[in-house]
């Protein structure tokens, strides 16, 4: 058990936009069933720091690694776009604005990508897909296209999507951030489930309480470092440094 | 003066069918090639290297550049002479679909630069590859939202394509001028050549439509 490698594995992850250093050296190990929320100010850093772990962004220095496999390897050209695409297959990643495909209907966006990149048979990929939209309780919808649908239940067909590919880990990008609010529990009741079968999760988030309820460990980020780490009682409750502190103070008094 | 007699269209009108038949068909090979190679062109200047990339732009260049009468004077006549004898039909098809294909590129090309990046990341982060997620997100998003362009140049070309009885294709212009040799009534045979023509728009237009109605859920 304790030779088994971290499910997912940062190290000293550097990345630049132009001048700006917006990852300034990050170290993180996720254990496998762990779930891992990131909070931060805008600007911090999370957002970059989820999407280097899937290579929508590359980084300037350091290393990610998946489950034993590193994610940025040194590869050139058709031998890198290969690998890339093996590893992103097992990590599902949520968008703050969904990212459906509006031209395909619901279970298309669902049973595309194991039909097309696993040759899973149709018939089986519609199986699963309808099994996934009962869990996310939107079975009534297959057939229905994205427009038809709220951000909530497109939120909700998105983490579906993922959790089509059997991912070995899941990343959240501010997944409810773009949703009424009302809309928010009906995709953070779907996260808490995804929680109690012990999926491995980042979550980028700037819902304090969702991050306490769920996480097994909190990350607080600033200015491209992180900056404090714990459990969300300690992180929550009693934050040792005073940028924590200040963070904390506008966010549960707003 | 002569007055006009419509009746003497009837002993012509199953040379104009025809000819109408062979606009239909030039208007479906040539709207499909300009289609394809529309899609191609896009791609490639988008996304080829350099040195595939550029030629292609040269060609669009020329060939937006240039009249398309030319153009299928070049491949009909011109091309003989370095020993590619090419028929007539295939030489009309080519031209104009090559022609429009020119048209339809520029407008694709627009089409898939306006897909929002979120697209491609939401694909590529399940593992879709470069060309696959152009194939099967991208670009049928950016014919879907370029729809309405595509169709006019589609409609353009069912009128354009009477430029090729030049080459002695024998379409609709082509038979309204025999039938016009032989009667000498200008006025009767052209106008019952407007009317094919414009009756061969409206079902074109009517498909065009109803492939608009189904993308419009979609969006």
């Amino acid at each position: 058990m304790s030779l088994r490698p971290p499910m997912v594995e940062v190290r000293g992850a550097r990345k630049s936009f132009g001048a700006v250093e917006v990852l300034k050296g990050i170290d993180l190990s996720v254990e496998r069933g762990q779930i891992v929320a990131i909070i931060g100010p805008s600007g911090s850093g999370k957002s970059t720091l989820l999407r280097s772990i899937n290579h929508l962004e590359s980084l300037n220095g350091g290393e990610v690694w998946l489950d034993g496999v590193q994610v940025n390897q040194p590869l050139h050209g058709q031998a890198f776009e290969r690998h890339i695409n093996k590893v992103r297959q097992q990590m599902g990643m949520v968008f703050q604005h969904f990212n459906l495909f509006p031209h395909l209907t619901v279970i298309e966006n669902i049973t595309m990508g194991p039909v097309i990149l696993k040759g899973m048979p149709k018939a089986e990929a519609r199986a699963l897909a309808l099994a996934l939209l009962s869990k996310v309780g939107l079975a009534d919808k297959i057939d229905a296209y994205p427009s038809r649908l709220s951000g909530g239940q497109k939120q909700r067909v998105a983490i579906a999507r993922a959790l089509a590919m059997q991912p070995k880990v899941m990343l959240f990008d501010e997944a409810t951030s773009a949703l009424d609010p009302e809309l928010v529990d009906e995709v953070n009741a779907v996260m808490k489930q995804l929680a109690a079968e012990h999926m491995t999760m980042l979550i980028v988030t700037h819902e304090m309480r969702f991050a306490g309820e769920v996480a097994d460990r909190v990350l607080f980020m600033d200015g491209g470092v992180v900056v404090e780490e714990g459990p969300p009682a300690d992180i929550f409750r009693a934050p040792q440094k005073e940028r924590t502190r200040t963070f904390l103070k506008k966010y549960l008094s707003a | 003066m002569q007055g006009l007699d419509f009746t003497i269209v009837a002993p012509y009108w199953d040379l104009l069918l025809t000819g109408a038949w062979w606009t239909a068909l030039l208007t479906v090979s040539a709207g499909a090639l300009s289609f394809v190679f529309g899609i191609l062109f896009a791609v490639t200047v988008l996304y080829a290297p350099l040195i595939v990339a550029y030629p292609v732009r040269v060609f669009m260049w020329v060939f937006m550049g240039t009249p398309l009468l030319l153009q299928l004077f070049l491949i009909y006549f011109g091309l003989v002479q370095i020993g590619i004898d090419i028929p007539a039909l295939a030489a009309g098809i080519v031209g104009l679909g090559l022609h429009f294909a020119v048209y339809n590129a520029d407008v694709i090309r627009a089409g898939i630069v306006a897909v929002d990046v979120g697209q491609t990341e939401g694909a590529r982060s399940i593992g879709f590859g470069k060309w696959q997620t152009l194939r099967y997100v991208v670009i049928p998003q950016a014919i879907r939202n370029t729809a309405p362009p595509i169709g006019s140049n589609l409609i353009a070309l069912l009128k354009e394509s009477s430029i090729v009885s030049v080459i002695g294709i024998a379409e609709l212009v082509h038979s309204a001028q025999q039938a016009i040799s032989e009667t000498f009534r200008p006025f009767e045979f052209y106008i019952t050549a407007a009317a094919l023509y414009y009756i061969l728009n409206l079902v074109l237009e009517a498909g065009l439509r109803r492939f608009e109605r189904n993308v419009e859920v979609s969006r």
